[in-house]
């Protein structure tokens, strides 16, 4: 996207238009896809008609853990969405070659999660009907005012830089397809905004897209910072901490990483792409991910072992916990299977061939969900002040099968975005893809 | 016989003046704030009784004749406004004398029925507190603190928990969106949440309440819950109804301002700076700068005999 000497090789565009937008439209294997998803997601939003309905009671929260699932699953909702802004941000600033033919896709992730990540705050309110008073009444001091304005803003920019890109392709796609239905032709219409391909519209869409990529990056450190703000400005132990920003953006990268490369896994393999979404680009969102899990591993020493080293009183009742106590199991998973493992692993090249990667990439993600529910649950159970005169039920918090419905709920929905958006636009840059053969000939001759 | 007589009388006079004391100044705050009562107001002068001077809600003083004058019953929003301001010039306070705690759990039956909770849900909750593993466990009743520097109110995003100028920390029932942000910041733990219905719903459906946010009643499914010092009997000139429900005489309450506390058992007024002074009064983890409006008295010489060590569900 230098800009500078832009030129699309025609004979390559030729070539990349037709395998790029082969697997675009909505097939038989799709309708099915989303009947399935469909299905589920209707069951999961009965649960939550139950919950609305019966209160909050059927959730496992109660007084000491006041907060569960629903806020580790945002955290990771926030965390996913984040990718985006990595990929399109940071690497597209540093003039990354590699990232072209996933930095779509990079965006689609964060669309769709950012998009649910505010659908699971909801449901995890009391009151969700008055969700109106945040806007009528909201007061500056409260950290939930910030992060609704922050995942509000990154959503805005995420989007448009989803769409704007996707601009030319719609309008090279307009030109050739002629099988598409009448609707779908309308949407591409609409989108392409009249698209001649003239220079002066590219150089002011590398203008844009150039504004966004920097303007994504504050916002997306202001999101996931903002959300380990709603722990930490509490004195709770586990969650009084000063590194918890950081801490929690270096997460992001990880989770935003793993998702990446398994949905890139699964397009590359369904819509026949090897040849965009090859070894090479595998090689590289390994390493990237190599990367972004040593730094999170290094905040994580910060995290557990300066207050392991001290043992202050309610430190040790948490850190306790998680090493050796209630959590340990689901603590050491997150840190060897998502973390430290795939640091060693990563180092050997044929680990990061596509399925390895994607495997290493499954239990990433996995992990970093269970990581979500180790900072926020753990921290609950154990206030400053003992816990007594309660039923057991209440101080030990077990998610229920409706709580649980509604968190796979959110999923679903993430995921259903996610598949419209890969069926209906094609899901590599047509342009900038044979905008990067153009400059490379050009290299080669000087 | 005769000065215990005597004594006893005093007592009661003491308790009946500093009643009315309280109420008269509960009423004219209330008054101020919302000019829908004027009961509070004597009227202006003999010669023309046929006029009544009241201030109308934007404090303003008018002439009303009195045949024109009618008592109004506070809706949900003139108590909401009355509730939000506090009652003017004073500071509330409670003091608490852990030596004289034998968890009898008057205070605890006393609030759950004046605030409608069930019976697992606690305002006011008394735990069973050791320190150290040497020092003997002590009874410790626990209210909110309705800290001056309130880490809930910070956080909370809709206003709905907020500081009154009289110190008191309260929750609107009616604007709070149930996001529990407030519980977790809560260092003590005293917030509580309507998981479910309230244990009066039927009560509520049967016969509809106006909402008075200053006992926060009637109680709602979806939203916070949590100790108001009892404000509406604040405002009736009354002491909380924990401090009252005491049969032990633990709490002392009070105003700041005034520097006085009275035990809710005995009726007896002290001066609060010395009770503080004489009995090394402390506030609950006083390092994390909460400036809670609750003091302590430490159970030194304890009147009953020490509880069986807690359990505290640390594994």
């Amino acid at each position: 996207m230098s800009g500078e000497k832009f030129r699309l090789n025609k004979t390559k565009l030729d070539k990349i238009a037709t395998d790029v937008l082969r697997p675009v439209g909505f097939t038989r294997g799709f309708h099915n896809w989303m009947a399935f998803l469909t299905v589920a997601l209707v069951a999961c939003l009965y649960a939550y008609y139950i919950q609305f309905d019966k209160g909050l009671i059927v959730t496992g929260m109660r007084d000491m853990v006041s907060w569960g699932m629903y806020i580790a699953n945002f955290v990771f909702f926030v965390a996913t969405a984040l990718v985006g802004m990595l990929i399109s941000g940071v690497c597209g600033l540093l003039g990354y070659k590699w990232i072209k033919p996933v930095s779509r896709i990079a965006e689609m992730i964060a669309v769709s999660f950012a998009a649910v990540a505010g659908l699971v705050i909801v449901s995890d309110m009391g009151r969700p009907e008055r969700l109106l008073n945040v806007f009528l009444y909201g007061r500056v001091q409260s950290p939930i005012l910030w992060d609704v304005t922050v995942v509000t803003t990154y959503l805005v920019i995420s989007s448009l830089l989803y769409l704007l890109p996707l601009i030319p392709d719609l309008a090279i796609a307009r030109g050739r397809d002629n099988k598409m239905p009448k609707w779908q032709s309308m949407v591409y219409e609409l989108l392409s905004f009249k698209w001649t391909h003239h220079p002066k519209q590219y150089k002011l869409l590398f203008k844009s897209i150039r504004i966004l990529t920097v303007l994504v990056i504050p916002t997306a450190f202001a999101i996931h910072t903002v959300t380990s703000w709603l722990m930490a400005v509490t004195p709770r132990a586990g969650w009084d901490s000063t590194v918890f920003g950081p801490y929690f953006l270096t997460g992001a990268f990880v989770t935003g990483m793993a998702a990446l490369v398994i949905a890139v896994f699964v397009i590359r393999n369904s819509y026949r792409l090897r040849e965009y979404l090859n070894d090479d680009v595998f090689d590289k969102m390994g390493k990237l991910l190599q990367l972004v899990c040593v730094v999170y591993f290094y905040f994580n020493l910060n995290e557990f072992l300066v207050p392991a080293y001290k043992m202050k009183g309610a430190d040790a009742i948490h850190i306790h916990e998680l090493f050796v106590g209630k959590h340990a199991v689901m603590f050491w998973f997150t840190q060897l299977a998502g973390l430290i493992l795939p640091i060693f692993l990563l180092l050997w090249k044929k680990m990061r061939s596509p399925i390895n990667l994607m495997v290493i990439s499954l239990f990433v993600l996995v992990a970093a969900w269970f990581k979500r529910y180790i900072i926020v649950i753990p921290t609950m159970e154990h206030p400053f002040l003992p816990v007594q005169n309660l039923p057991h039920e209440w101080v030990v918090y077990q998610p229920t099968v409706i709580e649980t419905a509604v968190t796979v709920g959110s999923i679903l929905m993430a995921v259903m975005i996610f598949s419209v958006l890969a069926k209906l636009f094609p899901v590599i840059p047509i342009w900038e893809m044979a905008e990067e053969h153009v400059e490379d000939k050009e290299n080669e001759t000087h | 016989m005769s000065s215990d007589k005597q004594k006893s009388e005093m007592s009661e006079n003491q308790k009946d003046s500093r009643r009315a004391f309280l109420r008269k100044l509960g009423l004219v705050g209330g008054a101020a704030s919302t000019g829908a009562i004027a009961s509070g107001f004597k009227y202006s002068d003999s010669n023309q009784g046929e006029y009544v001077k009241v201030m109308t809600s934007d404090h303003v003083m008018v002439e009303v004749p009195k045949t024109q004058m009618q008592a109004v019953k506070l809706d949900t929003e003139a108590l909401q406004s009355r509730g939000r301001v506090g009652i003017k010039g004073k500071r509330w306070v409670m003091v608490i004398d852990l030596a004289k705690c034998r968890n009898a759990r008057e205070c605890i039956k006393g609030c759950q029925k004046h605030h409608h909770l069930h019976p697992y849900q606690f305002h006011i909750n008394t735990l069973v507190m050791q320190d150290s593993p040497k020092s003997a466990p002590y009874n410790m009743p626990k209210p909110c603190m309705h800290c001056d520097n309130a880490p809930c109110v910070s956080v909370c995003p809709v206003d709905a928990t907020f500081k009154r100028q009289d110190g008191i920390v309260l929750i609107d029932n009616e604007r709070c969106i149930g996001c529990r942000f407030c519980m977790a910041a809560c260092p003590y733990s005293v917030r509580i949440f309507n998981w479910e219905e309230p244990f009066h719903a039927e009560m509520y459906k049967e016969q509809p309440m106006e909402y008075d946010i200053e006992a926060n009643i009637p109680q709602k499914k979806g939203t916070v819950s949590k100790c108001v010092f009892s404000a509406d009997c604040l405002r009736e000139g009354d002491l909380p109804t924990c401090v009252s429900s005491c049969p032990n005489g633990v709490f002392y309450f009070g105003d700041e301002n005034e520097d006085a506390v009275t035990n809710g058992t005995t009726k007896e007024t002290v001066v609060l700076s010395e009770l503080l002074e004489k009995k090394a009064g402390y506030r609950l983890m006083e390092e994390l700068g909460t400036k809670p409006r609750v003091y302590y008295l430490p159970p030194k010489d304890r009147v009953f005999d020490t509880p069986e060590k807690p359990d505290n569900h640390h594994s």
